[in-house]
């Protein structure tokens, strides 16, 4: 990581909690890294201000113990996170360290532990040859990283464009051998092996270019992929109060997405939610690969015990690598639990470095800081014509529960599908809690898109979704109606209208997350369901008092919910489809 | 703590404010101990020579030329078995007139345990009391608040869960404790011949406010000891967690930091959270669970301090007295028990998460009946049997005076569904259905 020549060095001037001003002897650059040197142990440091010869540095650790005057060293480097086979699988801190690699029970300071396994041997293919005009990500190589097949690319920070002189057969090697050698257009060599290491903050482009997302990832979740879709290379958010499913949600989303790899950052969450995936992903079967979920999943840890500062470091850490392998031409999922703490961290520092706050305190870049950092994600075509993407979605946890509050409002601007938690949906324990009427998906107003769901669903399915939708919305209505003017004050029609929605939100919305078979929705089934609890909307049932109404209902909910438990197109699920329409013939 | 000979004494203190003050010294650590005229102090910032000490007592009376004398170490607990059955202040001074306790010195307030060495909980806390074990099921390495006005007896209840839990260690950490509540505690232990599993500390209402941070602290350095070197499974009580966050916004804002929501510091969260991640399992067997209390001005949850604690616990427990049977109740609709999932259905009957949800579900639908009434509505003949379901259910079930087994609150609900419902109404999995439905 660090460079010849006279490395800047500096002492200790002050200390606020992990906020401290060193007194520097040369130059030194934004968001560059440094070592604070406590007796035995370097403690990390990102430089986040600088003032003529005082720089302020927010210290990855504790500072307990720092004195003034102890000796600070520069490196020169930005933060940055080390690239190559053998990510996929790992538990990182914020940082990138591995934490299985750290010792002893409790974490200590300055362990910090490498990224890769630099002994491993590595089964490798070459993808070029020799002559070929390459450019930064291009492909040379491939290894088989678990399952997924790994490029090995011209390093990111390569600039202009080489050409392959050597490169080397297959063969068994680990990451640090040279496995190609380049030449620049001034014909010096440059040699390229398995790995290299890219600064988190800034983003990785070397892809062609991005077009709008226009492709369907499948979730198994109906309240998103039927109501509200999100795309491969989509963004989206899910603010909610506490304990109203955001974890739960995203969990579900890492497990069932359609996705080739996930990165979970747990950022600034509870630790015995990363052992949860910790626990289960190694034992939980992936249907796409034939393996364990683990084997395309890297986890980055950073909770809310662990030092505040890598907190904002690890969703760029988790982004970085994201960008890595979607330069490899993978679908990547990114879910970051809760981009609020990351907010919060900022938040911390920017009021310990006295600056003007916005509103509720938080730094008044934070909208922009919010949407760089979304707009990293994407669809993007690779100078091969392969694609990539990088799907992100984020977890608000806004104050109180109130939406009006900056990270949700800066989050709004830059995602794209809201999916917003009430929480009188889980009160009630209508779980997922997203409100059918507050949230959306911008996707599903993309030309793009409609025309890849025309195709690859329905011609009408559209028009489904909207009635649907329309439907909760004229529920809604009515239930507040009869809230209103009571049972009797209205028409039968409006319990009817009242009822629709009910089964709309029983039946399709709601999804017990727990239960093996309703946890996940194939499409398929999906488009059935949407369709059969559609033609019971559109029927006009006869009661002759709204008192009949209820019960009826709740029947029909009881066998589709009963339907949603049973295993798709089991004797099972038929013979409920039987006694759906046995009570159907009821009133119709 | 006593004072070394060969330290040097400083006598020029420069700032003074009500919790902190200042002075001008070189080579000190930051967090670093020191005595202020006798009081304990602790370094807070450092900028060039001038370092900011908060007085843990309180600055009333302290002198310009007061004198200060640095520890050059951070809070220590003395750890050993020791420990067990006594009383201590928040300093971890002895308050039982016993002697001090000889062991190893810990640095309170030390680092986190390595997620990867965690174990997911799994191991379920039967407390009798149906609100919480079959509503929101405990879990030890879980931590869960009560969340309750001051009106609610709040202390009673945890000291019945504590007792009825099977902890090979009990500490209670108390802040801003009423020398009443102190002394019940202090009975409850007492009675319940379990003063030799019991460890206090202890910040009354008598003691300065600002001494309440290092309560949990200590309590948690003495868990980890017993939970990490002895593998014993320890339950701790903090009582008042929202007295504890009173006292760190004085000090930020003494400190002139820009306070965020309801002027509590921009880092509530973090200090918050770096006391209730302590609790854990581990692999081996020890485990820390932490029961707390964050009293609630007139319910209001989204006060700063219950707002940022529902983000970090695993869960809340609200009571709220339920006027039509007299009784302090569990309230199912507001708590939750997130790890409940890891237990029940496979630690308890395979019927419970449907037991529970479906009886939530009645129990919400017998609370839109009571508004209608209230409004002057008609009730369906539904409503009428929710309303009447609704009422035994809390009575039988909901009230924090049950104790009964988990089995028998499942057939209790399952008693109840067939006495009010159809089978159709209850929609419980009909594989359930066929073995628990009680009606015809
Ligand atoms: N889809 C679901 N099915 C069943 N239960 C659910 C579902 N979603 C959430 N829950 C219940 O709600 C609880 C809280 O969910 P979760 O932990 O995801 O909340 P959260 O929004 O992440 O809260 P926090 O902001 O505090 O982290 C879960 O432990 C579970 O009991
Ligand atoms: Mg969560």
């Amino acid at each position: 990581m660090k460079k010849e020549g006279k490395q800047t060095q500096g002492k200790i001037a002050g200390i606020i909690a992990n906020l401290v001003t060193v007194e520097v002897d040369g130059p030194v650059s934004q968001n560059e890294i440094c070592y604070i040197k406590l007796a035995d142990i370097d403690l990390m440091a990102e430089v986040i201000k600088v003032f003529e010869k005082k720089v302020f540095v927010q210290v990855f650790e504790s500072t307990r113990g720092l004195k003034v005057g102890m000796d600070v060293e520069f490196t020169s480097a930005m933060l940055e996170v080390t690239l190559g086979p053998g990510i996929l699988s790992r538990n990182y801190d914020g940082l990138q360290h591995d934490l299985d690699r750290m010792e002893g029970v409790f974490l200590k300071r300055g362990d910090y532990t490498q990224a890769l396994d630099y002994e491993k041997l590595w089964e490798y293919t070459p993808l070029a040859n020799v002559g070929d005009t390459v450019l930064a990500g291009d492909w040379l190589g491939e290894v088989i990283e678990n399952v997924m097949p790994h490029k090995i690319m011209v390093p990111f920070k390569f600039e202009g464009k080489f050409t392959v002189k050597e490169i080397t057969a297959a063969g068994q090697f680990n990451v640090n051998e040279v496995i190609a050698v380049l030449t620049d257009s001034k014909n010096n060599e440059v040699k390229v092996t398995m790995t290299q290491t890219w600064p988190v903050k800034i983003p990785i482009k070397t892809f062609k270019n991005k077009p709008r997302p226009f492709k369907l990832l499948e979730t198994g979740v109906r309240t998103i992929d039927t109501m509200n879709p999100i795309v491969e290379g989509g963004t989206g958010f899910i603010p909610g109060p506490f304990g109203s499913g955001k974890t739960v949600l995203q969990h579900a989303l890492s497990k069932q997405a359609e996705a080739d790899i996930v990165i979970v950052a747990a950022c600034g969450e509870r630790a015995n939610e990363v052992v949860e995936i910790f626990t289960e992903f190694p034992e939980l079967d992936d249907p796409r690969t034939g393996r364990k979920l683990m084997e395309r999943t890297t986890i980055i840890a950073n909770t809310s015990n662990m030092p505040v500062a890598a907190r904002e470091a690890s969703v760029y850490t988790a982004m970085t690598i994201a960008e890595y392998y979607r330069s490899m031409g993978l679908k990547a999922l990114l879910l970051a639990d809760s981009t609020s703490r990351w907010a919060q961290a900022l938040r911390e520092m920017s009021n310990r470095m006295e600056e003007l706050p916005g509103q509720d305190a938080f730094p008044m870049d934070l909208p922009a800081i919010i949407s760089n950092f979304y707009s990293r994600a994407g669809y993007v075509y690779l100078n091969n014509g392969q694609t990539g993407s990088i799907t992100f979605i984020g977890t608000v946890s806004p104050a109180g529960g109130n939406l009006k509050e900056p990270v949700t409002e800066s989050t709004k601007k830059a995602a794209r599908c809201f999916y917003a938690l009430s929480q009188q949906r889980a009160d009630s324990k209508r779980y997922p809690a997203v409100d059918p009427i507050d949230s959306y998906s911008k996707y599903l107003e993309y030309p793009e898109l409609q025309e890849y769901l025309k195709k690859n669903i329905s011609e009408t399915w559209i028009d489904k979704v909207l009635d649907a939708k329309n439907y909760l919305l004229r529920s809604k209505e009515s239930s507040e109606q009869i809230n209103i003017l009571g049972d009797d004050g209205v028409p039968i029609s409006y319990h009817l209208s009242f009822w629709r929605g009910e089964v709309i939100d029983f039946v399709i919305l709601q999804q017990d997350a727990f239960d093996e078979i309703d946890k996940r929705t194939s499409l398929e089934r999906q488009k059935f369901l949407l369709e059969k609890v559609l033609d019971i909307c559109k029927i006009d049932f006869k009661f002759e008092s709204f008192d009949e109404v209820n019960p009826y209902f709740k029947r029909i909910i009881n066998v589709l919910k009963q339907m949603n438990y049973s295993e798709y197109e089991s004797d099972k699920f038929n013979n409920y489809l039987t006694e759906l329409s046995t009570i159907i013939d009821e009133r119709k | 703590m006593e004072t070394k000979a060969f330290q040097k004494i400083y006598t020029k203190v420069i700032q003074i404010t009500k919790a902190t003050c200042s002075l001008r010294a070189n080579g000190i650590g930051y967090e670093e101990l020191a005595m202020v005229n006798g009081r304990l102090a602790q370094v807070v910032k450092i900028i060039g020579d001038v370092v900011t000490l908060q007085v843990f007592g309180g600055t009333e009376g302290i002198p310009t030329n007061a004198e200060v004398v640095f520890m050059g170490k951070p809070p220590v607990l003395k750890v050993s078995d020791d420990l067990a059955g006594r009383f201590f202040n928040a300093f971890g001074t002895p308050i039982d007139g016993g002697p001090e306790v000889e062991g190893e010195e810990r640095e309170i307030g030390g680092p986190s345990v390595n997620p990867v060495r965690r174990k997911q909980p799994s191991e379920l806390i039967a407390t009798g009391i149906a609100g919480i074990d079959l509503n929101n099921t405990l879990v030890t390495g879980q931590k869960i608040p009560f969340f309750a006005d001051p009106d609610q007896p709040f202390n009673q209840v945890m000291a019945m869960v504590a007792m009825r839990a099977k902890a090979d260690k009990i500490i209670l950490g108390g802040m801003g404790l009423t020398n009443d509540d102190y002394l019940f505690y202090k009975n409850v232990f007492e009675n319940a011949g379990a003063l030799d599993r019991i460890i206090c500390f202890v910040n009354t209402t008598e003691n300065p406010p600002v001494e309440r941070l290092l309560v949990p602290d200590m309590a948690l350095t003495a868990a980890e000891y017993f939970a990490v070197d002895k593998k014993q499974s320890v339950l701790v009580l903090l009582t008042d967690m929202t007295l504890y966050a009173d006292a760190l916004s004085i000090v930020s804002n003494r400190m002139d930091q820009i306070p965020s929501k309801d002027s509590m510091p921009g880092s509530l969260y973090s200090d918050l959270a770096k006391i209730y991640e302590k609790a854990v399992q581990f692999p081996d067997g020890g485990s820390i669970t932490i029961i707390a209390v964050t009293t609630l001005s007139s319910g209001d949850i989204t006060h700063a301090i219950p707002d940022n604690t529902g983000y970090i616990t695993e869960g809340q427990l609200f009571l709220r007295k339920d006027s039509d049977i007299g009784k302090v109740i569990v309230d199912p609709f507001r708590s939750l028990s997130r790890l409940k999932q890891l237990v029940i259905g496979d630690k308890t009957r395979k019927d419970h998460p449907q037991v529970m949800n479906t009886a939530i579900r009645l129990y919400a639908d017998a609370a839109l009946a009571k508004t209608k009434l209230e409004n002057g509505f008609d009730l369906t003949d539904y409503d009428e049997r929710t309303l009447k379901f609704g009422k035994e259910y809390s009575d039988k079930l909901l009230a924090i005076d049950v104790n009964i087994d988990i089995d028998m609150m499942l057939d209790t609900a399952w008693g109840l569904f067939a006495k009010y419902f159809s089978k159709a109404e209850v929609a419980i999995r009909s594989e359930f259905m066929d073995k628990y439905w009680k009606g015809e």
